[in-house]
């Protein structure tokens, strides 16, 4: 599994960090979201699939 | 099927296609555009910095559904399980889901001159980006989150004269005076005149307006009037039907069906529900409302009984004004008291406390937006806990 945040998109809600927090972190300048593992244990599909639903500007993608 | 084209709509579609729910999903909207996001259209779409396929939604998995589009329901028959529309159709359902959300309140007995604006829909947001250029005098009436983004949006767009009129004393209500003074004070320097504290008294002009008259007697020259009022529910089609309406909402169990009917659930907008004892029943306008309530109205539509989940959720929203990110979650609205916990004024960031008794029920933040984080996830463990 792999994980693609477009960063120019993304404006911070801070919803995938709450959905999976092993994975999605806000930057130091809280402005933008940190992708803490782009390639994320399969174990963790469920959360990460589920922050990518709840992204409100569907800046999460994730393949494979 | 589902009646309601918008975000808790397009979501209860998605979930059921995503379950693999093998029966046929009939979506019918008003609208003559397939499902798209609104936060934008007083923003970035407003803006241009987005366009309108920016906007829409994903429809992929969604194959299946058939879209009625640009036709409203104009009648609900619980008892033969039918829905009417206005071209006279009626489509017979063995579930719905209720997702109409809600309109742009209107001034009562506008003249009928041109010039007067909304902000609810896509073709709203086209009309608005047409009329308020460079140059003409805009007058905001109503300083909530869409007026007060608009008037920051316009200003972005060279818009010169951008005036915001507000009843109360303060712009941004909902969000608290901490937070409001600061946007006003923001908006002030960026060159919008904000007027709180005054009324509107009615509007001049002949074939187009011209002026708002306020209630002290000064009249503001405009060629652009820009009503954001608060919302209505689009609830008229219901009228009568024999769900129960509360303030014009769906009133619903935590299961989010329709209080009076066993086939038919609400989402988003339109809905209010038990949140919990300590709460009551709400009504929640946020984004992030219908796009979890539509989901779980949706599934408990189609599961059997002992497999419903009550829905539960922590209300957040965000507004994005100049560089402000302005959020809140929990409810601020049943606070007794407001305490500003910290704050930087070079960065205009703020942290707000909303606490009823000794209880946190809610925060406000600007420019924070881990320090909101926190709060929600406090609040979410207290309403699951
Ligand atoms: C300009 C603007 C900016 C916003 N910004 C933010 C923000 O920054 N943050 C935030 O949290 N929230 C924001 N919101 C609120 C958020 O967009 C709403 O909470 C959300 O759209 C609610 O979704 P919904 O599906 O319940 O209702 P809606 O999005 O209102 O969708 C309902 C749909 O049903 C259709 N409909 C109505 N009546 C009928 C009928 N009789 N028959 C058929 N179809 C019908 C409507 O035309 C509409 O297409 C904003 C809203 C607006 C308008
Ligand atoms: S949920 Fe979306 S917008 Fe929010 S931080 Fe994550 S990627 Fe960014």
């Amino acid at each position: 599994m792999k994980i693609i945040v477009d960063t120019e998109l993304c404006e911070a809600h801070g919803d995938c960090v709450l959905a999976a927090p092993e994975v999605f972190d806000l930057d130091d300048d809280e402005n933008v979201v940190a992708l803490l593992d782009p390639s994320p244990d399969e174990s963790l599909r469920v959360k990460v699939e589920e922050a990518a639903r709840m992204c409100p500007v569907s800046a999460i993608r994730v393949e494979g | 099927m589902i009646v309601g084209g918008g975000l808790a709509g397009h979501r209860a579609a998605k979930a059921l296609a995503d379950d693999g729910f093998g029966g046929k999903i009939t979506l019918v909207g008003d609208e003559p555009h397939y499902p798209y996001d609104r936060p934008p259209l007083s923003k970035k779409r407003l803006s241009g910095e987005i366009d309108d396929d920016a906007c829409a939604y994903a429809l992929d998995g969604l194959d299946e559904v058939e879209w009625r589009l640009g036709v409203a329901a104009k009648r609900l028959d619980l008892e033969r399980r039918r829905v009417v529309l206005v071209d006279g159709a009626e489509i017979e359902y063995d579930g719905l889901v209720i997702a109409t959300g809600r309109a742009a309140r209107r001034w009562p007995n506008l003249p009928a001159i041109e010039g007067f604006h909304t902000l609810r829909s896509l073709d709203d947001c086209h009309a608005l980006a047409a009329a308020a250029t460079p140059g003409k005098r805009v007058v905001i009436v109503g300083g909530g989150f869409i007026g007060c983004e608009v008037a920051a949006t316009l200003r972005g767009l060279g818009v010169d004269q951008v005036t915001i009129v507000e009843l109360a004393d303060q712009v941004l209500g909902p969000v608290g005076s901490e937070a409001g003074v600061r946007a006003a004070a923001v908006h002030r320097g960026n060159g919008v005149d904000v007027r709180s504290g005054v009324s509107v008294a009615g509007f001049d002009g002949q074939d187009r307006v011209e002026a708002v008259r306020l209630s002290d007697g000064e009249a503001l020259a405009a060629e652009v009037v820009l009503l954001a009022l608060g919302s209505v529910p689009n609830s008229e089609w219901l009228a009568d039907c024999g769900l129960e309406l509360a303030a014009g909402a769906v009133l619903c169990d935590e299961y989010c069906f329709a209080v009076g009917a066993d086939d038919v659930v609400a989402a988003g907008d339109i809905a209010a529900w038990p949140l919990s004892d300590k709460h009551g029943v709400v009504s929640i306008e946020h984004w992030t409302n219908a796009r979890d309530m539509g989901p779980t109205a949706a599934r408990n539509l189609v599961a059997p009984p002992a497999d419903r989940k009550p829905y539960t959720s922590v209300p957040t929203f965000w507004s994005d004004q100049y560089d402000l990110k302005i959020k809140s979650c929990g409810f601020v609205k049943g606070a007794d008291r407001l305490t500003i916990v910290d704050e930087d004024p070079e960065k205009n960031a703020l942290v707000v406390e909303a606490h009823r008794g000794d209880t946190l029920v809610g925060a406000i933040t600007i420019n924070r937006n881990r320090a909101l984080l926190g709060y929600r996830r406090k609040l979410e463990e207290e309403l699951s806990s």
